[in-house]
């Protein structure tokens, strides 16, 4: 349809390109945030007035659920090689040269030390918090935390890596299941790690509120 | 896009005082959706940032197996924290009393005006406080306890087994008091 061309343009702006950007970067974020890496074992930690970030590099990372399961993962594969190795001069378990690769690419640890190999078979939509028995933690008699804690300091002393030590709890552990996980920490000379929380407020009108207003840092030691 | 045209063909100007309902415009003004587009993109970028969880640090003293290389507290100054089931939390001062007379019994939400009372009563050096969360304590009222520590500017602070006599105590008022 031939139209006569008009004289007068419009004077507002079309806002179409703007919304289709505004809503394209919507759209990014919102997947992101949903992109977050997923839990594998459920945890909801605890909050503290702690503003220090979580470090995310060289982590060995310790998780207990609330049914008192305890996990360990590692992201260093270099450390787990050595691991690997030391295992398998210190105990039967015996992994082969493929086994070795396996445990190097295990993000997450959740047996006892003597079922190592059928652990590292197992496919992987069975490593998750429900389908692992976790590491046997639950009494001081029978503490395997301890013998994993020694291949993981072990380790990352033959690698020649830096140790984050982390604790990842979640509300409704029970004290022992913490005791237990510390206690392997004791003894193997391990007694500095952090524990992971989510960040809360500090209360109005306490020392380190007092402390924060004048202007000082919570002190993070 | 989002404009259309419903003029139509009729494109002639009409004379003076014709009116016509269908010249209003249908052009829909996009710039409400784009601010909230807008807002929501800023919510989503703080909220990616503000998830980063944060981490609590401990140390621990190392097991010193004979007494006399164990630390000494001054009985004045110390102040013993248990932990009970349901976030209750049980304190005596100094040492507790074989009646049990100076066992006192709270919660996690009203032990900081306890600890605060304290630490005002108490020279700073002398200020100790010894938390033993008990079996049915929950790693959340650990983390809540130890929170407190920093939250109320404690300098002296350990983290010990509870003892039989202790748990058995809480156990008993649990039972009793609810």
């Amino acid at each position: 349809m031939a139209r006569p061309k008009l004289p007068r343009k419009s004077t507002s702006v079309d806002m179409t390109a703007m919304c289709d950007v505004a809503f394209l970067l919507l759209s990014f974020f919102i997947l992101t945030t949903k992109f977050k890496p997923s839990e594998t074992v459920a945890v909801t930690t605890p909050s503290s007035v702690s503003s220090k970030v979580a470090p995310e590099k060289d982590v060995t990372l310790v998780s207990f659920t609330k049914d008192g399961k305890v996990f360990l993962s590692l992201d260093n594969k270099a450390v787990k090689e050595e691991m690997a190795r030391q295992i398998n001069s210190s105990t039967s378990v015996g992994l082969t040269p493929e086994e070795v690769e396996l445990f190097k690419d295990a993000s997450l640890f959740g047996t006892s030390v003597g079922q190592l190999k059928s652990f590292l078979r197992l496919p992987k939509e069975q490593l998750n918090g429900q389908a692992l028995p976790g590491i046997p933690a639950q009494d001081t008699a029978n503490n395997e935390m301890v013998e994993w804690m020694r291949y993981v300091v072990l380790g990352h002393a033959a690698a020649g890596e830096r140790m984050n030590l982390l604790i990842k709890g979640d509300n409704l552990a029970k004290y022992p299941t913490f005791k237990n996980v510390i206690d392997a920490f004791k003894k193997n000379d391990q007694f500095k790690f952090q524990m992971i929380t989510n960040p809360e407020g500090v209360p109005e009108g306490t020392d380190l509120w007092k402390r924060f207003m004048q202007g000082g840092k919570i002190s993070e030691d | 896009m989002a404009e259309m045209d419903t003029s139509g063909g009729g494109g002639h100007k009409k004379g003076p005082g014709v009116k016509k309902a269908k010249k209003l415009s249908t052009r829909v003004d996009l710039t409400p959706m784009v601010d909230l587009g807008f807002l929501l993109i800023t919510f989503f970028i703080f909220t990616t940032t503000m998830s980063q969880p944060t981490a609590m640090r401990l140390f621990l003293p190392k097991d010193a197996d004979k007494p006399e290389e164990q630390n000494k507290a001054k009985e004045s100054g110390a102040l013993t924290l248990m932990l009970g089931k349901n976030t209750g939390v049980f304190y005596y001062e100094g040492q507790l009393d074989p009646t049990g007379s100076n066992f006192k019994s709270s919660t996690m939400k009203q032990i900081r005006d306890v600890i605060i009372e304290k630490k005002r009563r108490t020279p700073a050096d002398d200020l100790v406080i010894v938390i033993k969360p008990g079996p049915e304590s929950t790693y959340k009222d650990v983390v809540d306890i130890l929170d407190e520590m920093t939250i109320n500017d404690i300098k002296r602070y350990a983290l010990v087994e509870i003892s039989p006599v202790e748990a058995q105590l809480v156990s008993l008022t649990e039972g009793a008091g609810g």
